[in-house]
C-alpha cells in the first residue's frame, strides 16, 4: 500500500503536480507539430549516420545543424535509442518523414528530457523563504512556484505541441540559478557553461552570469555598506572559473577546432544573413518599429534615413542596455543577479537581431522565482507572463489546437492570477485599471483575430493582419514590463544608497 | 482557498482532457462497411435531417435499419437534428442522403468532437459543479477535490470523447434530476430525469430509486394532503413531458410500437458480445443462451434484478433520504447491470455516476468501484485505439483521488461504513476484525490482477483455440468485483441507519 501511494504522489503535493503534469503532456502527443519536429529528425539522422566531420557541412534538408556541439551528441545519444522505434528516421534523406512510431518517439523524448526541468524546479522551491507561508498547502510560495513553473503554459505549448527541447535546457539555467542561490558558486558556473554549448540562445544572459560570479565569488570580502572590497580578489578562484569555462569550451568545441572546422560552426550558430525580424514577428521593439514604419509609409511620410540608422545601430543597442544593467548586479547578492539575469533576457529579446517569440520564456520562467517574493514582482511577472504567452499563441494556427491553447492559457493565468492574488492580499492591488483593461483586452483581440477576421472580405487580401495586430499588442505589454523591471532595478534602496556615494 | 477561482481551475482541467482526448482515435475510425458509433451518430443526423419524422424509425427504401439504424428514444433524433442543421451550413456533404456514408475527414471530426463537447459545457459539467458546491458538510477544498475527481472520472470521458457518444447528456440530465429531487425541488428534478429518459431508455436502471424515493417522499407528507398533492403533480409533470418528446410518434399506433420495438430489443438475446455481467459470466461454463428458450431468458433476467434490487428500493420507499437515495441509485443501477437483459458494456457509466456521487462519502471503494468499472471497458478501448488515452486519464484520476482524499488512510471500519455491520456480525462471529487488512489485501491484488491483464492484453497474442480468451478474463474479473461491490453497497444501506446511530454515539 506503501509503494502505490508513493507511485501516485500520495505523499507529497510535488510528486503529484509533476506527475500530473508529464500525463497532460502524454495526452498531447497526437497535437500538431510543427517543423522543429523535421529539425530535430533531421539532426537525429546526422548525428547518427554521419562521421563528426561531416555534422555542420550536411546540408541535404534545409534546417542544418545550428546549435553548439553539445546539443548534437544530446541527438546522437537519442538516436541510438531511436533506432529502437523506427530505424527509417534516422535516414538523412527521408525528409519529413513522421511515421507514428517517430512521433511517438520524439514526444517521449522531450517528456523525459523535462525530467530535469523537474528536478530544477525541486531545487529552485528550496531558495524560496517559507517566511510567510500559511498552514494552508495552496498558500504557500513553494506550492504557487512549482505550479507557476511546472505548469507554465508556454513551455508546455512550445515544446510539447510545437515541438521544441526548452524544458531540460531552462531546466538547466534554473538550476544553476539555485546552485547560486544556494552559494554553489562553481556548480552554477560549470552548469551555464555546459548550457552555452548546448544552445547559444543563453549567450543572452551570459553577462550577467560574468559579472555576478566575479564579483561575488572572486571578490571575497564586501565593506560594511555592501561595496566590493577591492583587495580583496582571489585569483585562485577566478582561475578556477576561467578553467571551468575553458575545459567545458574545450570538450565541446575541441573536435572540431582539431578538424579546423570553427568557422564553419560559427557561420551556422550565427546566421546573421538572417535578417533583423524573424518570420512572425517577435513582440518586441522592432515589431513596434515595423508597425510603425508601416503606418508611416501607409500615410507618406516615410523617411529613409529613419529606417537605415537603427538598422544600423541595433546590434549595438543591444550591449549597450546590457552594461547599463551589470552594474546593479555589483551591488546586491542572487537575488540582484536573477533580476539583472531577467533583464538581460528581456532587453535581448526587446532589441536582439533574429529574435523568435518563444525566446520569451527565457524571461517569463526566471521572473516566476521572483514574483513570489514581492507584489511589486508579482505585478511585473503577470503582465509580461499573459502578454509573453498570448504572443505565442500564433505559433498553434490549426483547429483542432484552439481549444487547447485557449483552455490551458485561461488555465494558467487563471491560477497565475488568483494565487499571486491571494499571496499577496495584504498589500496593495496588483493591477492599476490601465494594467486590468490592457490585459483585459487580450480576449476581444483573440476573438477578432481568430473567429471574426478569417469570415471578414479582408483575410484574402491582408493575411497577416492578426499577427500583426497580436504581434503589436503584445510588444506594448512587454515593453511595459520591460521598463517597469527597470525602474524596480534602478531604484532599488541599496542601489539608490551606493549612488550616493 | 477561494471557491470561484479554484473551480474555474477545476472545468479547466476537466476540459482540458476531454478535449485532448478527443484528439485520438474514434470507434471504427477507417473500417468499412459498418465503421462504428461516430458513424451511428453521423448517419442519424443524415436519417433525421433528410427524412420526414414518420419515417425516422422505420425500415424504408432510403432508411436501411440494419444499417445503424436509430434505436434511442426521441431525443436523441431531435439532437441529431439540432446538429444535422449545423453541420448542413459547414458543409452538405457531411449528411448527403446515401452519399455521405461513411464520411471520414479530419474537418468533420472536429465538428463532431464539438458537438460532444459543447453538450457536455452545457449539461453534464454545469450539473457536476452545482452538485459539489450544494455539498453539505463539507469544507471548500473538499468540494474543489470532489469536482476535480468526479469531472476527471476516465470512463465517461473514454466513452464520450474517445469511443464517441453522447452519455454526458444523458448522465447530465439525470443528475439534474437527483439534484432536484435531494435538494427539494422535486417537480423540476422528475422533468430533468424524464429528459434523460427520453434521451436514452437505459436510465430507466435509475428510475425505480427515483420512483421510490419521490413516493417514499409522498408518503412521508402523508396521502391525504400534501403528499397527494406532490404525487398528482408529478405524475402530470411526467406524462406531459413523455407526451411532448413523443408527440410527433403519438399520432399512429404503429409509430409508437415501431418505436418501442427499436428501444427494446427483445429479439436480440440475453447479451450480446462480451460484458462483465453475470450472464456472459455463466456463459463461459455453461452455454445459458442456448440452452433456454428466449422467453424463459426474458422472465430469468427480470427475476433475478427484481429481486436483487427490491430490499434497497423497499427501504428508500419506506426511509426516504437524500443519502439512501444516492446509495440505491447505486445498487439499483449495479443490480441491472449484472442481471438485466441486453447490456453493454458501456451502460456501467450509469453505475459509476452515482458511485461518482458517493465519493466524497467512502473515497476508498468509490476510487475502487471506478478504477474498475473503466477497466471493464478495456477491450472497447483497445479495439479503438485507446491504450494511451485511457492509461493516462486513469493514471491521473488515481493520482487526483489519493490526493484528494488520503485513501489509503480512509480504511478503518468506520471509514469504510461497515462497522455497524461489523459490530453485527461479531455478535456470532467474536472474531471478525480482519475487514479492513482483508479488504486492503484485495485491493493490492485487484489493482496487480488489472494491470497484468492489461499488459497482457496489449502484448501478447491469444492463443489461437481461444481468440477471445482476454476480453473475456476482463469481463469475468470485472463481474466478481461487480457483485462484491454490489453486496458492499447494498450492506451500507440496510445497516445505514444503525451506522448513523454509532457516528452520532460516538461524536
Amino acid at each position: 500500500m506503501a509503494a502505490l501511494r508513493v507511485a501516485t504522489g500520495g505523499g507529497h503535493w510535488f510528486s503529484a503536480l509533476a506527475l500530473g503534469v508529464t500525463l497532460l503532456k502524454c495526452l498531447l502527443i497526437p497535437t500538431y507539430h510543427s517543423t522543429d519536429f523535421e529539425v530535430h529528425r533531421n539532426w537525429l539522422a546526422i548525428t547518427h549516420s554521419l562521421p563528426l566531420s561531416q555534422w555542420y557541412y550536411e546540408a541535404t534538408s534545409e534546417w542544418t545543424l545550428d546549435y553548439p556541439p553539445f546539443f548534437a551528441w544530446f541527438e546522437y545519444v537519442l538516436s541510438h535509442v531511436a533506432k529502437l522505434f523506427d530505424r527509417e528516421m534516422l535516414n538523412v534523406r527521408n525528409l519529413n518523414y513522421s511515421s507514428s512510431r517517430t512521433v511517438l518517439f520524439q514526444r517521449l523524448s522531450v517528456i523525459c528530457a523535462d525530467g530535469l526541468f523537474i528536478y530544477a524546479v525541486h531545487e529552485c522551491c528550496k531558495c524560496i523563504d517559507g517566511k510567510k507561508a500559511s498552514k494552508e498547502l495552496t498558500e504557500k510560495p513553494k506550492f504557487i512556484l512549482s505550479v507557476l513553473l511546472l505548469w507554465n503554459f508556454g513551455l508546455i505549448v512550445v515544446d510539447h505541441i510545437h515541438f521544441q527541447y526548452n524544458g531540460f535546457l531552462l531546466g538547466l539555467m534554473l538550476l544553476s540559478i539555485a546552485r547560486l542561490f544556494q552559494k554553489r558558486d562553481l556548480e552554477g558556473a560549470i552548469l551555464f557553461a555546459v548550457l552555452l554549448h548546448f544552445k547559444h540562445i543563453f549567450l543572452y544572459v551570459a553577462p550577467a552570469y560574468g559579472i555576478y560570479l566575479l564579483r561575488s565569488y572572486c571578490f571575497t570580502a564586501n565593506k560594511p555598506d555592501g561595496s566590493v572590497r577591492w583587495n580583496s580578489f582571489s585569483l585562485a578562484r577566478a582561475a578556477s572559473l576561467g578553467l571551468i569555462v575553458f575545459i567545458v569550451s574545450a570538450v565541446s568545441l575541441g573536435p572540431f577546432l582539431a578538424l579546423n572546422q570553427l568557422p564553419q560552426v560559427f557561420s551556422r550558430l550565427f546566421p546573421f544573413k538572417r535578417g533583423l525580424c524573424h518570420a512572425y514577428w517577435a513582440p518586441n521593439f522592432w515589431a513596434l518599429y515595423n508597425a510603425v514604419d508601416k503606418l508611416l509609409s501607409l500615410i507618406g511620410l516615410h523617411d529613409k534615413w529613419f529606417g537605415a540608422a537603427v538598422r544600423a545601430h541595433s546590434p549595438s543597442n543591444r550591449d549597450a542596455l546590457g552594461h547599463l544593467h551589470l552594474h546593479t548586479a555589483c551591488h546586491i547578492g542572487p537575488k540582484g543577479f536573477l533580476r539583472c539575469l531577467i533583464l538581460c533576457a528581456l532587453s535581448a529579446f526587446m532589441f536582439g537581431w533574429h529574435v523568435h517569440e518563444k525566446a520569451i520564456l527565457l524571461a517569463i520562467l526566471p521572473m516566476s522565482l521572483l514574483s513570489v517574493g514581492k507584489a511589486g514582482d508579482a505585478s511585473i511577472f503577470l503582465i509580461l507572463s499573459t502578454t509573453g504567452h498570448y504572443s505565442l499563441f500564433p505559433l498553434l494556427f490549426t483547429a483542432p489546437e484552439l481549444p487547447i491553447k485557449i483552455l490551458l492559457m485561461l488555465l494558467f493565468t487563471v491560477y497565475s492570477i488568483s494565487s499571486l492574488k491571494m499571496l499577496f492580499r495584504n498589500e496593495k492591488p496588483l493591477f492599476n485599471w490601465m494594467e486590468k483593461v490592457y490585459l483585459l483586452g487580450l480576449g476581444p483581440l483573440e476573438i477578432c483575430c481568430e473567429l471574426i477576421f478569417p469570415l471578414t472580405s479582408w483575410q484574402p487580401r491582408y493575411p497577416f493582419t492578426p499577427l500583426l495586430l497580436t504581434s503589436v499588442y503584445c510588444a506594448v505589454g512587454i515593453a511595459y514590463a520591460w521598463f517597469r523591471l527597470h525602474v524596480s532595478v534602478l531604484t532599488n534602496p541599496a542601489a539608490r544608497r551606493t549612488k550616493k556615494q | 482557498m477561494e471557491k470561484l477561482p479554484f473551480m474555474t481551475i477545476v472545468v479547466l482541467i476537466g476540459l482540458i482532457v476531454r478535449w485532448t482526448v478527443s484528439l485520438h482515435s474514434y470507434s471504427g475510425a477507417g473500417k468499412p462497411p459498418m465503421f462504428g458509433d461516430y458513424e451511428a451518430q453521423r448517419h442519424w443526423q443524415e436519417i433525421t435531417f433528410n427524412l420526414p419524422v414518420k419515417q425516422w424509425y422505420f425500415n424504408t427504401s432510403d432508411n436501411n435499419l440494419k444499417y445503424w439504424g436509430l434505436d434511442y428514444p426521441p431525443l436523441t433524433a431531435y439532437h441529431s437534428l439540432l446538429c444535422s442543421y449545423v453541420a448542413n451550413f459547414i458543409n452538405p456533404d457531411w449528411i448527403a442522403l446515401h452519399t455521405s456514408r461513411g464520411y471520414e475527414s479530419q474537418a468533420h471530426k472536429l465538428f463532431m468532437r464539438t458537438t460532444v463537447f459543447i453538450a457536455d459545457l452545457l449539461i453534464y459539467i454545469p450539473a457536476v459543479i452545482f452538485y459539489c458546491c450544494c455539498l453539505k458538510e463539507t469544507s471548500t477544498k473538499g468540494k474543489i477535490a470532489n469536482a476535480l475527481c468526479i469531472l476527471l472520472y476516465p470512463g465517461l470521458t473514454l466513452i464520450d470523447y474517445g469511443h464517441f457518444q453522447y452519455n454526458s447528456v444523458s448522465l447530465g440530465f439525470a443528475l439534474w434530476g437527483v439534484l432536484g429531487v435531494s435538494y427539494g425541488w422535486d417537480v423540476l428534478g422528475s422533468l430533468a430525469f424524464c429528459l434523460a429518459l427520453n434521451y436514452k431508455q437505459m436510465e430507466l436502471y435509475h428510475s425505480l430509486p427515483f420512483f421510490c424515493f419521490l413516493l417514499g417522499k409522498c408518503f412521508k407528507k402523508g396521502l391525504k394532503g400534501k403528499g397527494f398533492v406532490l404525487l398528482m403533480k408529478l405524475a402530470c409533470t411526467v406524462v406531459a413531458s413523455f407526451i411532448l418528446c413523443w408527440l410527433p410518434f403519438l399520432s399512429e399506433r404503429e409509430q409508437t410500437l415501431q418505436v418501442l420495438r427499436r428501444l427494446f430489443p427483445v429479439d436480440r438475446g440475453l447479451f450480446e458480445d462480451k460484458v462483465a455481467n453475470i450472464w456472459c459470466s455463466i456463459n463461459i461454463f455453461l452455454k445459458i443462451k442456448d440452452i433456454l428458450p428466449r422467453h424463459i431468458q426474458v422472465i430469468l433476467s427480470f427475476c433475478f434484478t427484481f429481486l436483487s434490487l427490491l430490499p434497497a428500493c423497499i427501504k428508500l420507499t419506506l426511509q426516504p433520504s437524500p443519502r439512501g437515495f444516492k446509495f440505491t441509485l447505486v445498487s439499483c443501477a449495479l443490480s441491472f447491470f449484472l442481471f438485466s437483459f441486453q447490456v453493454h458494456e458501456k451502460s456501467i457509466l450509469l453505475v459509476s455516476l452515482p458511485v461518482c456521487l458517493v465519493l466524497n462519502e467512502i473515497p476508498f471503494i468509490s476510487t475502487w468501484f471506478l478504477l474498475v468499472s473503466t477497466f471493464s471497458m478495456l477491450p472497447l478501448l483497445l479495439k479503438d485505439e485507446l491504450l494511451m488515452p485511457s492509461a493516462v486519464t486513469v493514471m491521473a484520476f488515481f493520482i487526483a483521488c489519493t490526493n484528494s482524499y488520503s485513501i489509503f488512510e480512509k480504511i478503518s471500519e468506520e471509514e469504510l461504513q461497515l462497522k455497524s455491520f461489523s459490530i453485527s456480525v461479531r455478535k456470532y462471529l467474536p472474531n471478525f476484525t480482519f475487514l479492513p487488512r482483508m479488504i486492503q489485501h484485495l485491493f493490492l491484488t485487484s489493482v496487480m490482477a488489472m494491470v497484468l491483464l492489461t499488459l497482457l492484453m496489449v502484448t501478447v497474442d491469444p492463443p489461437q483455440k481461444l481468440p477471445d480468451l482476454f476480453p473475456v478474463l476482463v469481463c469475468f474479473v470485472s463481474c466478481l468485483h461487480f457483485l462484491c461491490f454490489l453486496v458492499y453497497f447494498n450492506i451500507i444501506l440496510m445497516w445505514d441507519s444503525r451506522n448513523r446511530r454509532n457516528q452520532k454515539k460516538s461524536n
